[in-house]
């Protein structure tokens, strides 16, 4: 069964097009992340799919039934929020409780749903504080847990880790993953951090001004990017793209490589000097100025003794480089 | 930077200023209040002397609560205020809300049109005012004066609100739609809270005028029975004697309420005034 189904949808603010003809469709039990960067329309896509804007044009299914004209209370979906978007005047309880009693629940059901939930996140210490009293870390746990009481048929996750900071951005990452193998429920999960999406995704869709760029599975859109837009999105640091280069390039076309691709040799296509050292202790990057004034990063494992402002030349596997075309289409 | 914070002379200079302000606007108010604890001949004699075992007198608080239904007028300006106060949020935070929150055509017209109304003073319709309430019946009765004064705050208030509540986070509006709250308790559980500083700005800068105000209860509510405070303190005003022992009386006592609803909202009109500004 497919859990959501998105027909040729466009949307429109007056006559700003923010999404253009999108199709897509999640399998069921699929985590799928929405990806690009700010102002690309995905946001404004997850609340069409939320109900929360009306699509344009197009139509938008979720377990198989068209939900253009369904509230979204009743379209058996749940959303969390970046801004956790908690109800400041409830408790912990009764802002998990709230989506149930307002579905009419017998209370019997509501108060086991919530205290599985609470178990499942760990807050039995905070059900009766209010949303005041914890912190950002445990804020989001409730939005989450208000999420899995309603027991939806989809999750939307609107950039749900962009407000914590970088250790628990990670640890609630991983509890994010987890939850998606014990639940076992079909998520959209919107990001423009592209480690997110590559960490947590089963299916990555691409977005740029509104419009899918590629969708896939993240190795297949690292290894086989179909555009400069995707290859340049997905991997850190980004690809080096190249426009003069010793090899045959199609007109006005340019040359992509990653940077854990270049090699440093005595003798190699490209001749520069070394402008700046990162060295992460496990990784050490380089940033190369070239001949033809075109800067590269290169990426070497391990640790480097390699200097600011020292000659270098560098090399490549052609099997490994990608090669674009002058509307920056991939040229396989 | 801390030098000039912590500097002597400014803060000094800062206070003396704010003092010397104070005494000027509470001057007025202190002359009224021991003028109203003196004798009539008292209070031409030394107008400005505190009341003595000599001069001291109640005769003008025996005046007003003897003669002049007192209790009434002040019934009357309580219920006029409040229930003015009361649609003036109501109306004001709806219109604001959906100005605010739904997009849809003519929005920023009618946002306009309801702004236009803090720009035209209400008085220009007097005329027209009383022949509706002529029409409609409603002359002598506080429904007049409670709908009057409702049309003149709307204004302010939906602009000030409006402004408020676009500040109200959209993720907290719609993670309230998703679990099914209708939009009737989106606005009431959820925004109004959020705003409440702001309501108590619009509800004190309206209360002053309405409680004060000497005009429309004058044109629209001359009777006995509907009169409010400021008009039944006029009864002790006439063309060639004013009994001004009972006119202080009543003005003092006029304050009281004022000042209990101001004690009241202060506390939050103080954030809400800041709450723009330090975000």
């Amino acid at each position: 069964m497919t859990a959501l189904t998105l027909t040729n949808v466009c949307k429109s603010f007056g006559s700003v097009e923010v999404l253009k003809d999108i199709n897509l469709t999640v399998e069921d039990g699929e985590f799928v992340v929405f990806v690009g960067p700010s102002g690309c329309g995905k946001s404004t896509l997850l609340r069409v799919i939320a109900g929360l804007e009306d699509a344009t044009s197009g139509s938008v299914s979720i377990g198989g039934d068209v939900v253009n004209n369904i509230p979204p209370a009743k379209r058996g979906i749940a959303m969390v929020f970046q801004s956790y978007a908690l109800y400041p005047h409830l408790s912990v309880r009764d802002n998990m409780a709230l989506g149930l009693k307002q579905e009419k629940q017998p209370k019997s059901v509501i108060d086991e749903r919530v205290n599985k939930a609470v178990q499942m996140l760990d807050l039995n210490a905070y059900v009766d504080r209010r949303p005041s009293d914890l912190s950002g870390g445990q804020r989001q746990r409730v939005a989450i847990g208000r999420a899995i009481v309603r027991d939806p048929k989809l999750f939307l996750f609107d950039e749900p880790l962009s407000n914590l900071d970088a250790a628990l951005r990670m640890n609630t990452r991983i509890e994010i993953a987890e939850l998606h193998r014990t639940l076992s429920a079909s998520m959209i999960y919107v990001t423009h951090d592209q480690t997110e999406a590559m960490t947590l995704a089963d299916k990555i869709v691409v977005l740029r001004d509104g419009k899918v760029e590629q969708v896939g599975s993240p190795m297949e859109l690292y290894n086989n990017p179909a555009n400069q837009f995707v290859a340049g999105f997905l991997g850190s640091p980004s690809m080096n793209f190249l426009k003069k280069v010793e090899i045959d390039l199609p007109q006005n076309g340019t040359l992509g490589i990653r940077p854990e691709q270049l090699e440093v040799v005595e003798q190699g296509r490209i001749r520069g000097r070394v402008t700046h050292v990162e060295r992460l202790g496990g990784d050490t990057n380089l940033l190369v100025a070239s001949d033809q004034n075109e800067v590269l990063t290169v990426r070497l494992f391990g640790q480097d003794p390699t200097e600011v402002g020292q000659s270098i030349e560098l090399d490549f596997d052609d099997s490994s480089a990608f090669v674009f075309d002058a509307e920056n289409q991939r040229v396989r | 930077m801390n030098t000039a914070r912590h500097n002597r002379f400014n803060t000094f200079a800062a206070h003396g200023v704010l003092i010397l302000y104070t005494l000027i606007a509470l001057f007025p108010v202190f002359v009224i209040v021991i003028n109203s604890f003196k004798t009539r001949k008292a209070i031409f004699r030394e107008p400005l002397a505190m009341p003595n075992a000599d001069s001291f007198s109640l005769i003008g608080y025996e005046t007003v609560l003897k003669q002049g239904d007192f209790f009434l007028y002040f019934q009357n300006s309580m219920i006029v205020t409040v229930g003015s106060l009361f649609f003036i949020l109501l109306f004001g935070a709806m219109a604001a809300f959906a100005l605010a929150e739904y997009r849809f055509k003519g929005n920023l017209m009618m946002g306009l049109y309801l702004a236009l109304g803090i720009m035209i003073p209400i008085r220009i319709g007097t005329v027209a005012i009383l022949e509706m309430m002529v029409q409609t019946g409603l002359v002598n009765t506080l429904w007049a004066l409670i709908l009057v004064y409702t049309a003149q705050g709307l204004p302010l208030a939906v602009f000030i609100l409006s402004e408020f509540m676009r500040q109200v986070s959209d993720d907290l509006k719609n993670a309230g739609r998703i679990d099914g709250l209708s939009e009737y308790r989106i606005f009431f559980r959820l925004v109004l809270p959020l705003v409440r500083p702001a309501m108590a700005t619009v509800a004190v800068f309206n209360m002053i005028p309405i409680w004060n105000d000497l005009w429309f209860p004058l044109i629209l509510a001359p009777a006995e029975e509907v009169k409010t405070l400021t008009l039944g303190s006029q009864v002790f005003i006439g063309q060639f004697v004013t009994d001004w022992n009972a006119v202080l009386s009543a003005l003092s006592l006029a304050i009281l309420p004022v000042m209990a609803l101001y004690v009241i909202f202060s506390r939050q009109l103080i954030r809400g005034i800041t709450s723009g500004a330090v975000k």
